[in-house]
Order: structure tokens, then C-alpha cells, then sequence
């Protein structure tokens, strides 16, 4: 039997509670993608209130009137003010991706965590549920069930939220796994405290450092999935005002009137860095490997 | 060994068969006639009643279901409801295509996201491993339209226009005899699969450097780079090459955008039109190919790993 | 701390000393506050010290080795016979490594974590000849490797070096590591505890080894560990440290046996003895037939009663097992064990890894519901798992789990923790829970401060307190101790060993004390079952079968077991 090196042994576990948000917060990567996902977070939020009187303002003028607040950045191919199509295009991109993480983490976290602590036939089934499901790459899937159902934005939610599911299971039943094995949970099974408040109070408080992580992760691969979509044209359709789509319509003229690309591929951009960058902090704080390693 | 392998074969085959079975139903729920949208609206309806016979629409589902099965395993994919040709025809060198495209992207990222995995793991906290990681962060983040796009701004409109954005190779040519409209395009899925084969090789190479038998042998004067070929990088290989299986396999959903963004004439473009046009057969179709690319790099990962493990290589027995 | 530093005799001249040595992590903190040694020919210098004391880094800078985390900011480390004058920490690292398995070599601690998993054993220990460049051609080191193999007494045949590390035992494994350290016939041998992990029998068989290798070839042995019994067994001399200094130094005998530093005493007081002739805690040790447990304790009363008679009766019977058996597949844990414990008695259930002592201890805590055969508390039959059981029963069988760093979530304070029993049971309100939480704090002689802590701000010794605590917190009739001592170190354990005594005799309880250690028979038990192999194969007052084993298992059991 080993002697227990006590202090090391200690120190992970020791104030879990203060110190994981305090190891977050304090590397600078963190603060650099909470910047930059709050920039394009209010941008989104504030965008459809900044240039009220433009909205709806058409021009023919295709290359831009600069110093003017009237089609600043020009138009697009029909016509429309860039800016304003800009502005307007980031809310619903930022809620659908919200909700579709959402949805996923609660199928995934659930189907993880009862998996792994029922273990047999149950677990047997949701993982191999899961296999079968992940043999799909995600943007396929989606795909598919664009074809059978139509690009309506219930769709688009559902389909993201139920690709994230497996990945999520996987991630949240090995964090599972290994709180499981831990003797406390043994002890709360001696003393016969039902199963769903094993879950609630020994499970769940033990792997929320994986599971904050997986929402980070998730969070970005919708963002990314959503926009990708409305860029092939299977996703937002127009004449929905959305990032996506805007590099869709705008890219063939990319040479000519290069902001319609150039705006929402930025702003995309930023808030997906920003996310990871979040997310990545996050597995460092709570320093677990190999999060967010694998899609 | 064998019959873990063997074991390992069967499960793949099985989750095949769910994924047709899975695509299969996914179809049946489509509303509306296969037989009509092939033909349109001003179809005859004796025209329609042959090509449903013809279709065996008229079938029971399960004997559909079957015929669907048998037919695949035989390489016939049935009838584009959008062309009205036959799915085989229209597929053919766009797999090929394809597949051109995944190989050499492949072929360059694997290698190069080893290195740099190493690379950063041995010079971990230092410059070199900052930037490495800095940068697979950023990129790993990206939509690969986004990289796509940054690209063709770069090379082919603005700044250096030296690189064509769009391929456009005449019908019945090969993609391959113009190897510069080639470069963008894998570039993209370069840098889109890279930053994860790096990132996962770094983790799991400081978690090997951190493990007992790395000190030991350090401990036995093992100079460091023996210590890193033969008793690091062994043990590393399993997890990786896990990571790699996934990342070729989600490479071929990537594909799709990529060859949207590129107008490349491969089976990810065939895909978005098929579905922008509802064309059932090929999205089956392409879904079931794309899955079974999944499933196979994923057996061949699973091998790897049982090879590189003398624990179930020699069966565990003491 | 210096007034009590004996100088040994010096008679040869030293292989290895080491001088005023001060590590520090990189942030700065120091770890070792300068520890000198020396090192001589063909003796064992033992570096003993409690987890933290640093007895692990002072033996890896010998090999120039600091972790991760570590520098080296002081002092020197010279090591004879290899043309260096200096010390051989201001060596640039690629001559340090060629010190490494040549000059000077290491056995680690755990051979399953230090042999490489995926290379053949043969070609581990070639390979330290090959760096090392060990004879002239490959044929005489391979002759080297099949000689060395025989020396730690392996079997050295072609075949057996093909062998990867997991097709080995831990024995086995633990013997090729020695093997690796000897092959290029060093001059100094650093082994970090190189027997904890294994049982008596292969301990005491590797321990020879290494006394006889040491010696036939006059090699200086560093043997850091923890255990004062080994250290009794095989050092010539022995280095005391505690949190980064050197307390106590001198030739075995001396130290073990006239310790002048406090600390050295403490510690020697708290090593368990077969014989019983020291008290661990303040409690009396066991040695006479069937002996009261507890002195003048109300509440002991009724089970002082029982006890001062011989439990022969059936009425004094608290549990009874018949033909407990369980098999996972094809392996046979239990095996048909039968056996007894009457009210207010200690049992120990003594077994080495594998023989089904924890298998058969949660059966009984119901924690294991796959078992045939029949557990009974008060002549009535317990159903197997605790869910089938009533809430009485559930109450009166309490378990304490082996490892406090796992048996209490990290999350919730300590109130919270040792009140689900209470919460369960079900008939007390939040305050008055928090009451009797406060009481069975007391219990354990942790003070009401502790209520609203958390694990990770308590040592391990005290996790164990509030893990006991939560056992005792309904008044069991019954605790079941599964090797609750085996992850604290040894003066945590005399401390957790006298509070059961306490306990026990405060509350009168049964208490089934499943231990590896024989040491503790008499410390801890009336009686004693002996498991090996899913069987009990010896069975009696403590007394009995240490006197007059019936079985050969503990006859070899007594026979290598280190005493002090």
C-alpha cells in the first residue's frame, strides 16, 4: 500500500470553489477573448439600434459615399446599405447558436452523466447511440436533415444542438466516469440517498470545470456551423439580414465592393477567437487535458 | 490480437448498416413522390406508375430498405431525381476529385501537425511554444469559409493576386492537371485540421514526458533525444492517431464548404446542390459514403492503437 | 535542531556526500534547507522521513536530477571514482547523464509507472548498458543482461526477456528495476522505496537482494523510505529528516534504538510492534487472552460484560457470516468464509492485496450485492446491498472507506458531508443534525471550526477523523474499517489507531479492523482472521495465531515481516 504524498495530492482539489474562477480570470488570454466575444456580443445586441434612419436605405451607388453617414460602406448587389445589413445581421446568428448549444448540452450532459453512472445496458445503449450518430460529421447531418425538413431556423437549432449531443455525452461520461469511481459516491450509495441526488450533489458539482469547457467549445463550433450554413445558403435565407449569408451574396464581388465580405467574415472571426480564447482559459483553470482537442 | 481486431471490424460494420438504416428512415419523412420530382409536374400518370415499378416504390419499406442496401454494396446508387441520371454517373470523378483534394491535405497537415506538436511540447512555456499554440488556438476557432475567404483576399484578390480563387477546369479534365487552382483550396483544410493534430500531440507529449518510465530512463542516462524517439513518442502515437482519424474524417465534412467557397468540382459542391434541389438519392448517397470514410479511418486508428499496445497485443496474460 | 546531529564515524573513505544541499521550487520557496550525508562502500545509508520531508528530492539530486518545478540553489554533491573533483551539480547536464546508470544508479518507486510499457524487459536493461557503453561488443552485453537477471534472481532465459513489463507481478517488475540499476556494476545506488507496494513475502525476498548485491559488490545504497521496521532490516546507518532538514543522523543501531531528536523518537514510538511491547497511542496493547478493551466508560459498560467472559456463547454474537462466496467470472474472490463477532469485540481481517479482505468487507457494509451465502447482525439475515436493507440495519453496519482524499466529495463542508447518514435516517431537523454532527466531531477530536471547512483544507489524518466521524455519527453497533490507515503515514496512524481504541471502548461497538498489516494485530484486535486467497485460512484470538500459527501462509507471514 503507497503512502499518499499528501500536499500534492491536496492541491488540485484544494479551494476548488475560489480559486478556478480566480485562475481564469487572472491569464491574460482570458481577458482578451472575454474583449473580444463582448465587442461583437453588444455589436449584435446594439447593432440594430445604431443606424435607425438607415435602415431600408437603398442606393445604386455601389462602391460607397464616405463621410456620409447615408451608405457609408456603400451597398451591396441589390442595392442595400452594407452597414446597416452589417448591423442588423449578428443577433440571430449569436441567438440560434445560443440556443443549439443550450439544447445540446442539456441532451449530452444528461445522456453522459446517466451513462456513465448506470452504467450496463444503459450505457451500453447511449454510447452506441452515440457511435452511430458521430459517424455522421456534423455539417453532413445537418445537411441531411436540411434536405428533408427545409432551412426553417427551428431546424437549423435542433439539428446543431442534436450533432453537439454525442460529442458532449462522450466528454461529460468520462468526467463522470472518473468522479464516479471516487469513494464519496460510494459512501452516498451506502447510505441509500437516491440516485438523482447522487447525481445532483456529488456528480454534477464535481465536473462542471469539463463541463464549462465543453459549453465554451460548443459555443464556438455553433457559431461557426450556423454561419457556415447560411454561407452555402442552407442556413438563413434571404432576405434575412445575416452574416453568413451577407459573405455569401457579397463574395462574388469581392473585388469591387470587398466591405459586404469583409465585415461579417471579421466580426465571425473575432467572436469564434474570442470564444476559444474563453474556453481555453477555461481547460486551463480547471486544468484538465485534452479539452477541446477533438471535434 | 486478431479477434479484437476482428471484434473491432464487426462493430464498424454494424454501425454502418445504423447510419444506412438511419439515412434510410431520414428520407422515408421527405414529403411528396420521388417518382414526380424526377419526372415534374406534366408527368403522364402511366409514366409515373412505370417509373415507380421501376423505382420499386411500390414496395413494402423494408424490401426497399434492402434493394437500397444490396445496391449500394454493388456500387449502384440509384437515380438523381434533379438530373435524372443515374447518381453513379454523377458522382464518379467528383469522388475522385475529392478524394485528391483530402489526400494531399492530408498528407500535409499529419506530418506537419506532428512536428509542431512535438516541437511545442518540447520547448513548452518558451517563445517558440507560445507562438505555436497562440496560433493553433486563433486557427482552430476559425469556420474554414473564414480561413477560405482570408485566403482568396490574400492570394488571389489584393494583396499578392498571384493564386486563382475559383477552379475552374474544363469539363471532363482532370482537377489534377491544374495543380495551381489546387493550392487554395488544401491550404484552407491545411490550416483548418492542423491546429488540432498539433495541439493534441503537445498535450499528450507532455503528458508522456511527465510519466515515470520518461524519468527513468532519463535516469539511466538515456540521452534526450533517445529518450524522446524510442521512449516518448511510441506511447504518444495511440491517442494521436485517434485525433487524426477524427480530423480526416470531419476533414471530409469541411470538404463541403471548401469546395463550395473554391467552386471545386468534387462531391462537397455536388452535395450542397443536391440539397439546395432536394435531390434524395444524392444526399443518401453522400452521406453514406462520407460515413463509411468516417468509420474506416477510425477502425484503422483503433488498429493502430491495439498494435502500438503490447498489453493487448500480447493478450495481457501474466 | 544541530545539538542532536551525531557525526558517524568515518572508516572509509566516502563514495558519495553530499554537503549543505538547498533546493527550492522555481516560485522561490525553499524544500531542502541544506541536508548533508555520506555515503560509504558497501553500506546502506537510510533517508527516512514522513511525506514532505523531502527524502525524495535529496535522493534524485544525487543523480543531478531535480523535477519540474525544483533548482538547485546550494551546496554540493561529490561522488568519488569518477575523475570529477568538483561537485558534480555544477556539471553541464550532458556529463551529469553520463554519470546516470554508470556511476551512480536509481530504483524508482514504482516499477509498474517507471518500466516502459511498451518495451521488452531484456531490451530495458541493454539499453542501459548500450548508453553506457558497457563492455566492448553486443554479445558481451547481452551476456551482461542475462547475468544481472540471474543476480536479482530471475529467470534470465531469451524468452523471459522478451517480456513486456505488464506480463510481470509487482516483485517481478520491482526485481527487473534493480537489475537495470546494477547492470553497469555501479558505485552508488539510490532506491526511493523500492519495496512499498509490495507484500511482506516478495519484500522481504527483494530487500535480500539488495543487502546481498550491496554488499558482494561493495556498493553504497541511498535507501529513502518511510518504514522505521525496514530501515531496522537493513541500513547501517540512518538519516532522520523532517520537512527539508535533517533532524537525527548515525549508525542504525543508535538512532533506532537510542534516539536522541524528539522527532525520531515520536516517530519510533508510533511503529506498530508484532510483540506488543510499545504503545502506539495511550491506549494498552492487546497481549493477554481476550482482554477488556476499554477502561471506566459508562457506555462500555454492557460490552465490558460481555467481554470479560469469552464470547463463546451464541448470544454474545453481533455478526455472523456463513459461506460467503463471489466470483467475478471466472475468478474466485470469497470462497466460502465463515466466521463471528461477538458485541463490543475487535476483529482483524488481515490479508495482502488480492485475497479478498475488501471485497469481503464491503459485502458485509453491503456495498457488494453479488455474493451467495448469508451475512447475519443479531441472528437476523441482512439482505445483500444496503438499499435492499431497512434503515436500522443500514445504521447499525457503518463503513469507513480506505482513502480519506477520495471517500469525501471536495465539494461540500464537512457538516454537510457527515450528515447524510442522519439526513437518511431521517428524523432529525437541520439544527438538531447539526448538533449531533458537532458532537461526533468531538468524537474524533476535531472541534466545531471544522464544521463548515472543506476537505481540501484538511490533512489526511483529519479527513480520516470526519470520515469516522460520519460512520459514528448514528451510533453503529458495527464499523468496518477498510485499511483506513494504509494511505496516512505512520504517526497519523498511531493517532487514528488509539481514537478507534478510544472509541470503541467510549461506545462499546464491534469494530472489523481489515488491515495488510500484522503489525497492528496487536494494537487493534482481540481476534484475527487470516485471508489468503478468498479463504480464511487462520482463525483466533490475536494471541493464538501469532503465537502458534495453524497455517503456513502465516507462519511465512511472521517469519518476514520487518520488526524493529
Amino acid at each position: 500500500m503507497s503512502v499518499i504524498d499528501a500536499p500534492r495530492l491536496v492541491e488540485p482539489e484544494a479551494k476548488v470553489r475560489k480559486g478556478t474562477f480566480h485562475r481564469f480570470i487572472r491569464q491574460r488570454q482570458a481577458k482578451i477573448g472575454i474583449a473580444l466575444t463582448a465587442a461583437v456580443v453588444l455589436l449584435a445586441l446594439l447593432g440594430p439600434l445604431l443606424l435607425p434612419w438607415a435602415t431600408g436605405y437603398t442606393s445604386t451607388e455601389f462602391a460607397g459615399r464616405p463621410f456620409k453617414p447615408e451608405g457609408l460602406l456603400g451597398t451591396d448587389n441589390l442595392g442595400r446599405d452594407v452597414l446597416t445589413r452589417f448591423l442588423d445581421g449578428g443577433l440571430r446568428l449569436l441567438l440560434f447558436a445560443g440556443l443549439a448549444t443550450l439544447l445540446g448540452m442539456v441532451i449530452g450532459g444528461l445522456c453522459g452523466m446517466v451513462a456513465a453512472y448506470r452504467g450496463g445496458w444503459v450505457d451500453s445503449a447511449i454510447m452506441r447511440t452515440n457511435d452511430i450518430l458521430l459517424a455522421l460529421p456534423q455539417l453532413v447531418f445537418a445537411l441531411l436533415a436540411i434536405t428533408v425538413l427545409g432551412p426553417q431556423p427551428w431546424v437549423l437549432v435542433a439539428v446543431i444542438g442534436i450533432t453537439h449531443a454525442p460529442r458532449i455525452a462522450r466528454v461529460t461520461r468520462a468526467a463522470t466516469l472518473a468522479v464516479v469511481t471516487e469513494d464519496f459516491i460510494r459512501a452516498s450509495e451506502m447510505y441509500a440517498v437516491p440516485k438523482w441526488k447522487i447525481v445532483v450533489q456529488d456528480v454534477l458539482p464535481n465536473i462542471t470545470g469539463p463541463l464549462m469547457v465543453e459549453l465554451g467549445l460548443r459555443m464556438t463550433y455553433s457559431i461557426g456551423a450556423l454561419a457556415s450554413l447560411s454561407f452555402l445558403g442552407l442556413g438563413m435565407q434571404p432576405p434575412t439580414a445575416d452574416w453568413g449569408l451577407m459573405i455569401n451574396e457579397n463574395r462574388i464581388a469581392l473585388a469591387v465592393q470587398p466591405w459586404g465580405v469583409i465585415l461579417p467574415v471579421l466580426a465571425i472571426a473575432v467572436l469564434t477567437v474570442g470564444t476559444n480564447l474563453i474556453t481555453d482559459s477555461l481547460a486551463r483553470a480547471s486544468a484538465s487535458l485534452n479539452v477541446g482537442e477533438s471535434k | 490480437m486478431t479477434q479484437l481486431i476482428l471484434r473491432r471490424l464487426a462493430t464498424s460494420v454494424l454501425i454502418l448498416l445504423a447510419v444506412s438504416l438511419l439515412v434510410f428512415i431520414a428520407t422515408l419523412l421527405l414529403p411528396g413522390d420521388p417518382a414526380q420530382a424526377i419526372l415534374g409536374q406534366q408527368a403522364t400518370p402511366e409514366r409515373l406508375a412505370a417509373l415507380r415499378e421501376q423505382m420499386h416504390l411500390n414496395d413494402p419499406v423494408w424490401q426497399r430498405y434492402l434493394s437500397w442496401l444490396g445496391g449500394l454494396a454493388v456500387g449502384n446508387f440509384g437515380m438523381s431525381a434533379a438530373s435524372g441520371g443515374a447518381v453513379t454517373a454523377l458522382l464518379g470523378e467528383r469522388i475522385g476529385a475529392s478524394l485528391v483534394l483530402l489526400l494531399a491535405a492530408a498528407v500535409i497537415s499529419i506530418p506537419l501537425g506532428l512536428l509542431l506538436g512535438s516541437y511545442s511540447a518540447l520547448r513548452k512555456g518558451r517563445a517558440g511554444d507560445h507562438i505555436t499554440t497562440g496560433a493553433s488556438l486563433v486557427l482552430a476557432a476559425l469556420p474554414e469559409f473564414v480561413i477560405g475567404i482570408s485566403l482568396i483576399t490574400v492570394f488571389s484578390t489584393t494583396i499578392f493576386p498571384i493564386l486563382p480563387s475559383v477552379t475552374m477546369a474544363p469539363p471532363g479534365e482532370a482537377v489534377w492537371n491544374y495543380p495551381s487552382q489546387l493550392v487554395l483550396p488544401t491550404f484552407t483544410l491545411v490550416l483548418m485540421v492542423t491546429p488540432y493534430i498539433a495541439r493534441m500531440m503537445r498535450a499528450t507529449m507532455l503528458e508522456v514526458l511527465d510519466s515515470g518510465y520518461v524519468e527513468m530512463a532519463r535516469l539511466k542516462g538515456v540521452p534526450e533525444g533517445q529518450v524522446i524517439l524510442r521512449h516518448a513518442l511510441p506511447h504518444a502515437l495511440s491517442p494521436v492517431a485517434q485525433v487524426i482519424a477524427i480530423q480526416l474524417a470531419w476533414m471530409a465534412g469541411g470538404v463541403v464548404v471548401v469546395e463550395f467557397l473554391f467552386r471545386y468540382p468534387g462531391i462537397g459542391q455536388a452535395l450542397v446542390d443536391a440539397v439546395a434541389n432536394r435531390d434524395v438519392q444524392v444526399v443518401q448517397t453522400l452521406s453514406i459514403l462520407i460515413a463509411a470514410v468516417y468509420i474506416v479511418v477510425n477502425l484503422l486508428a483503433d488498429v493502430v492503437g491495439i498494435l502500438t499496445n503490447p498489453k493487448l497485443r500480447t493478450g495481457g496474460a501474466r | 535542531m544541530s545539538t542532536s546531529v551525531v557525526e558517524p564515524p568515518t572508516t572509509t573513505k566516502p563514495v558519495l556526500s553530499a554537503q549543505d544541499l538547498r533546493i527550492s521550487t522555481t516560485s522561490g520557496q525553499e524544500i531542502l534547507h541544506g541536508v548533508s550525508f555520506t555515503l560509504q562502500p558497501g553500506k546502506i545509508l537510510a533517508l527516512v522521513g514522513e511525506s514532505g520531508s523531502g527524502k525524495t528530492t535529496a535522493g534524485l539530486a544525487c543523480l543531478g536530477h531535480f523535477r519540474q518545478g525544483l533548482k538547485h540553489t546550494g551546496g554540493e554533491i561529490h561522488l568519488a571514482g569518477t575523475g570529477n573533483t568538483g561537485s558534480i551539480l555544477d556539471l553541464p547536464e550532458q556529463e551529469r547523464r553520463k554519470l546516470r546508470g554508470g556511476s551512480i544508479s536509481y530504483v524508482p518507486q514504482d516499477p509498474a509507472l517507471s518500466l516502459n510499457p511498451a518495451m521488452p524487459i531484456g531490451r530495458q536493461i541493454a539499453e542501459v548498458l548500450q548508453v553506457q557503453h558497457y563492455g566492448r561488443s553486443e554479445e558481451e552485453r547481452s551476456a551482461r543482461v542475462a547475468e544481472v537477471l540471474a543476480e536479482v534472481g530471475l529467470n534470465n532465459s531469451p524468452a523471459y526477456q522478451r517480456r513486456y513489463p505488464h506480463q510481470l507481478s509487482g516483485g517481478q517488475q520491482q526485481r527487473v528495476g534493480i537489475a537495470m540499476a546494477f547492470a553497469c556494476r555501479p558505485s552508488v545506488l539510490v532506491l526511493d522505496e523500492p519495496t512499498t507496494g509490495l507484500d511482506v513475502t516478495t519484500q522481504a525476498l527483494v530487500l535480500q537482494t539488495i543487502a546481498e548485491l550491496t554488499e558482494r559488490h561493495g556498493v553504497a545504497g541511498l535507501y529513502i523510505t518511510h518504514d522505521l521496521a525496514v530501515v531496522a532490516k537493513i541500513a547501517d546507518e540512518v538519516v532522520v529528516m523532517l520537512s527539508g532538514e535533517v533532524v537525527e543522523k548515525g549508525p542504525a543501531a543508535e538512532v533506532l534504538y537510542q534516539p536522541q531528536h524528539d522527532y525520531t523518537r515520536k516517530l519510533l514510538s508510533a511503529v506498530p510492534d508484532l510483540a506488543g511491547k510499545r504503545q502506539v497511542g495511550r491506549v494498552a496493547v492487546i497481549t493477554g487472552e481476550h482482554p477488556v478493551v476499554g477502561r471506566e466508560s459508562t457506555a462500555a459498560a454492557a460490552a465490558r460484560q460481555q467481554l470479560s467472559t469469552p464470547p463463546t456463547t451464541d448470544g454474545g454474537k453481533l455478526l455472523e457470516v456463513t459461506g460467503l462466496k463471489l466470483s467475478y467470472g471466472k475468478t474466485q474472490v470469497l470462497d466460502g468464509i465463515d466466521f463471528s463477532l461477538a458485541k463490543g469485540e475487535s476483529m482483524m481481517l488481515l490479508g495482502e492485496s488480492g485475497s479478498g479482505k475488501t471485497t469481503l468487507s464491503r459485502c458485509i457494509a453491503g456495498l457488494n450485492d453479488d455474493y451467495k451465502g448469508t451475512v447475519r447482525l443479531n441472528g437476523e439475515e441482512l439482505r445483500p446491498g444496503t438499499r435492499a436493507r431497512t434503515p436500522e440495519q443500514r445504521q447499525q453496519v457503518q463503513y469507513v472507506f480506505q482513502s480519506p482524499f477520495s471517500s469525501l466529495n471536495p465539494r461540500r463542508t464537512i457538516c454537510e458531508s457527515v450528515e447524510v447518514p442522519l439526513q437518511m435516517s431521517g428524523t432529525l431537523n437541520r439544527k438538531q443534525r447539526r448538533i449531533r454532527v458537532r458532537e461526533a466531531l468531538d468524537q474524533v477530536r476535531l472541534g466545531e471550526s471544522y464544521l463548515d471547512r472543506r476537505p481540501g483544507d484538511l490533512s489526511g489524518g483529519q479527513r480520516q477523523r470526519v470520515a469516522i466521524a460520519r460512520a459514528l455519527v448514528n451510533a453503529p453497533q458495527l464499523l468496518v474499517c477498510d485499511e483506513i490507515t494504509s494511505a496516512l503515514d505512520v504517526s497519523v496512524q498511531a493517532s487514528i489507531i488509539d481514537l478507534l481504541r478510544t472509541l470503541q471502548a467510549e461506545t462499546g461497538m464491534s469494530m472489523l479492523f481489515v488491515t495488510h498489516n500484522i503489525c497492528l494485530a496487536r494494537h487493534i484486535s482481540q481476534r484475527m482472521a487470516v485471508l489468503q486467497q478468498g479463504r480464511i485460512v487462520d482463525l483466533g484470538s490475536t494471541d493464538e495465531v501469532l503465537q502458534r500459527p495453524r497455517h503456513e501462509y502465516t507462519r511465512e507471514l511472521l517469519a518476514n515481516v520487518p520488526t524493529l
